[in-house]
């Protein structure tokens, strides 16, 4: 059988981990870190982009637009929440409204519809609170939100269920390649004969690729800032609004959440080819996103702030994606998945998959069932389908999230389906996503995982391990 | 399911649900009263400091000895008692409270509701200190549950950020579990908290209390492992040039409570200066049928108070339920010079009632001026303490031929 390994379990490595799936083929899915999407997919603005910022004939917006397109069939199946709120890029000059019909033509070029450019009056009847100096905007309807971690959660689990070998904690160290063909995967645990390596790598794309002796172009983080608002200001914005994009960025956007806060961000800090770590945020670059969203909300309240952070997004000076094989047979490549990354991963990885079910003849799977079902979620059932989870199971009546309405047994739930630490339940269930950020459930999720886990308080980190959250008991005179 | 009729449904099993539950039933009321927790006690129990009940009960108790007390009075006065259940919606239209629990849903519908449902500490994330995420930064109330009631350390050096009162004693809390306590760090130019606990929690083990700092960067990948800590001028404005690296594990911040109204958010007015909901003096919110008490009212520097509040609430309630005493009118209360915070809001015409102040500044010497009343006389008021005012029958009746009723403490320093 075809031996095909995916390096990263972002969304576009358990994207494409999760399509291998369907064909008659060993899978395993590398991920360095301790959990599926760690990295660039839980901190970024996650919109699904129409398609119309990407200039016609680049790789971005060959998979941009059927992306978009492919997002609602893609979450139906994987349960996974999809919201189309709709887009508005926003001018307030006539330079900008040049720029807005430069974005309407290549919207145009790429098939992306419904682009119409709205007055100032059709702005404000759906957005009431964008600046009063708006002139132009340009809305597009097929712009929507969703969470990129929970997509790739989702997709993991469904690929688990079909076959995938997950491998957390496990770090690819180097590939072996012999006669222009990979043929071994090493990580620290071991060594795995395989035919085909598809580097989803995200930030580590140019090291995964050197080590197959495949040039990369120079890869480093754009650091992002976003500040998040309270889910109270619900409704405050309704739709995605962008500022007209600068050359090199699509700028500091102001948009809902799926869970109903406000965020904003994100700015766009070119770091050091090696500050791969650095998602530390800074007081000039936090200034700038209140400034930048104030210019489309000028009356935002950042008193309504719950948290604070930033995201990488992994950049090349091509600023597009690099993609397909390689002049390693077997070796292929879903890296510098810089915006849109998010969705352009729905129509990549079926794309992706295809070239090599061709290329390598693979059977589809007849066994394969890509329905997903999330973990039940009380506060969005209705009374009798809950009166029924709570008759088989009565922990999903004990709330333990006050601010999110999360209950024991969507927590354990979360913990049966690979949560090992805080921020993995948080993840899967939104538990300690809420206003209070933790307060009042962190310490009670801890001791759930404990007593899940069978481990000591002392063992349940944050996230990764050197994350630990106690270092001893209390009144211990041994 | 049916809907299940009762006069009083008090939500929150702290001090001030457990205290009007039990009053509102010693009233001849039907009483429930929900807690989000299996046991009543609220945030009682974690509190295992000395300093509880010097007023109510004439004796210095525990948090935990405090909350017994308290639950043996609900017990004795007949009301139940519903634990694991979360108060999820409250409509006010129909008058019904949505409430879940692992035995599924159950609708009241009651004629009174008293929302005690307390107070949340404002997170990290609410502040937008820049640098990293690491693990090691909790709220001091978590650190409290974590070492009193789960017998768990959070670190094993640590800087406390914010001097709230629940800072300073997990300062000494934590110093008496072998942690590292490097300091404490208070943005403003005084102590957030009681001075008996600056001077018991922190001047008695020699921890140093740094005012006018605060922490403006954070430091470490995984796990916290240092905190950049410079002073801020009046403003709470950075000074340049006095930042310094402080290494810790373990940011433990008390930067203040916010009252928990999320329940009734947009439903029941709320006052600017407290956060709280806008009660009178019979503790009733400005929806006929709602009443409340407690720290979603006000933050209370005492718990003997929260409880009382609580008393008052639950025999308004009560007697409203049972359609003794038609509502009286109520007079606004205004808030002038140097006073902060106040509660209640407006004056009913009743036989008692009890105001609760707080000043903008400290004075050592000033008057208390009710508009109407004669002056009475303050000794060394603190922001941080509160002032208590008991007004007399005949004051109240003076009083409620007003239109309005300016409240206002005049410094004679």
């Amino acid at each position: 059988m075809v031996k095909i390994a995916v390096i990263g379990a972002g969304v576009v490595g358990a994207l494409i981990a999760r399509e291998a799936c369907k064909y008659e083929a060993e899978v395993h899915l590398f991920e360095r870190r301790s959990d599926v999407g760690w990295g660039i997919t839980k901190a970024n603005s996650a919109i699904i982009h129409a398609g119309f910022h990407d200039t016609p004939g680049s790789v971005r917006a060959r998979f941009c637009q059927p992306g978009n397109q492919a997002f609602p069939a893609l979450c139906e199946e994987l349960d996974v929440p999809l919201a189309h709120c709709g887009g508005y890029v926003l001018a307030f000059t006539p330079q900008q409204k040049a720029e807005l019909e430069k974005l309407r033509y290549h919207g145009e070029c790429n098939h992306v519809e419904g682009l119409v450019v709205h007055s100032p009056d059709e702005i404000h009847a759906r957005e009431p609170n964008v600046s009063p100096d708006v002139r132009w905007g340009l809305w597009s309807p097929t712009v929507a939100i969703t969470e990129p971690w929970a997509l790739s959660i989702a997709a993991t689990e469904n690929a688990v269920e079909n076959g995938l070998i997950l491998h957390i904690s496990e770090e690819v160290t180097g590939l072996r390649v012999d006669r222009a063909r990979v043929v071994e995967v090493e990580t620290g645990r071991g060594a795995y004969a395989v035919d085909i390596v598809i580097n989803a790598a995200g930030l580590f794309a140019d090291r995964i690729s050197a080590m197959a002796g495949v040039d990369f172009p120079e890869l480093f983080p754009r650091r992002g800032e976003y500040i998040l608002l309270d889910r109270r200001l619900r409704g405050f914005v309704n739709s995605v609004l962008f500022p007209a994009p600068t050359r090199k960025s699509k700028g500091i956007l102001v948009l809902p959440t799926i869970d109903g806060g406000i965020l904003l961000g994100p700015n766009a800090q070119d770091l050091k080819h090696d500050a791969k770590g650095r998602v530390d945020t800074t007081s000039s670059g936090l200034r700038e996103v209140e400034k930048g969203a104030r210019k489309l909300v000028p009356s935002l309240s950042f008193a309504q702030r719950v948290k604070t952070f930033a995201g990488l997004r992994p950049e090349t000076v091509q600023r597009d994606f690099v993609v397909g094989t390689t002049h390693v047979q077997g070796f292929l490549q879903a890296a510098a998945m810089r915006s849109p990354g998010l969705t352009a991963s729905a129509s990549l990885a079926p794309w992706l998959i295809g070239e090599l079910a061709t290329a390598y003849t693979l059977e589809r799977k007849a066994s394969f069932q890509g329905r997903r079902k999330a973990i039940p979620k009380p506060s969005e059932l209705d009374e009798d389908r809950l009166h029924d989870l709570i008759q088989r199971d009565p922990r999903y009546g004990h709330v333990v999230c006050y601010c999110n309405e999360v209950t024991e047994g969507e927590i354990i739930e979360a913990i049966r389906r690979g949560a090992r630490s805080i921020d993995g339940v948080k993840f899967r269930t939104r538990a300690g996503f809420g206003r209070c950020q933790g307060g009042s459930c962190s310490a009670r999720i801890l001791q759930l995982l404990a007593r899940e886990l069978g481990a000591d308080t002392r063992d349940v980190p944050q996230n990764e391990p050197a994350a630990w959250i106690v270092s001893g008991k209390a009144r211990d005179d041994g | 399911m049916m809907d299940k009729k009762i006069d009083c449904l008090v939500l929150g099993g702290g001090a001030g649900g457990l205290a009007a539950a039990a009053e509102a039933a010693r009233h001849g009321a039907n009483v429930v009263l929900l807690d989000r927790e299996p046991a009543p006690g609220g945030v009682l129990d974690q509190c295992i400091h000395h300093g509880f009940g010097v007023h109510r009960y004439r004796e210095e108790l525990t948090g935990p000895e405090f909350a017994h007390r308290l639950v043996t009075e609900l017990e004795r006065s007949g009301a139940e008692f519903l634990g694991k259940r979360f108060a999820s919606l409250v409509d006010v239209k129909r008058r019904r409270v949505s409430t879940l629990g692992p035995s599924g849903y159950i609708h009241f519908q009651p004629s009174r509701v008293i929302l005690a449902t307390g107070a949340r500490e404002r997170p990290f994330g609410a502040l937008g200190v820049p640098g990293f995420r690491p693990s090691g930064i909790l709220t001091a109330g978590v650190a409290q549950r974590m070492v009193n009631v789960d017998g768990l350390l959070p670190g094993r050096r640590t800087i406390i950020l914010g001097s709230g009162d629940i800072g300073l004693i997990m300062a000494r809390r934590l110093h008496l579990e072998g942690v590292e306590v490097v300091a404490v760090l208070e943005q403003r130019a005084i102590a957030g908290g009681l001075t008996r606990n600056v001077v018991q929690c922190l001047d008695d083990f020699e921890i140093p209390l740094l005012l006018q700092h605060t922490v403006s960067c954070v430091h470490g990948t995984s796990r916290l492992e240092g905190v950049t800590v410079g002073e801020v001028d009046r403003q709470g404005v950075l000074i340049p040039g006095t930042e310094q690296y402080m290494a810790a594990d373990t940011l433990v911040l008390s930067v203040g409570l916010i009252p928990d109204n999320e329940l009734v958010s947009g439903l029941v007015p709320t006052d600017k200066a407290t956060g709280g909901l806008r009660v009178n003096s019979q503790m009733k919110t400005e929806i006929d049928w709602l009443y409340a008490a407690g720290n979603n009212v006000i933050i209370y520097d005492l718990a003997d108070w929260v409880a009382r509040a609580g008393e008052t609430a639950g025999q308004f309630a009560a007697q409203a339920a049972l359609g003794e005493s038609p509502p009286p009118d109520s007079v606004p209360l205004e808030t002038g010079a140097n006073i902060v915070h106040m509660v209640p809001t407006a004056l009913a015409d009743t036989n008692a009632a009890c105001l609760l102040l707080r000043v903008s500044e400290p004075i050592a010497n000033g008057s208390l001026q009710i508009e109407g009343l004669k002056p009475r006389p303050v000794a060394r008021a603190r922001p941080s303490e509160m002032i208590e005012v008991e007004l007399s029958e005949e004051e109240i009746s003076e009083l409620c031929k007003r239109e309005r009723i300016l409240v206002e403490i005049v410094s004679h320093d």
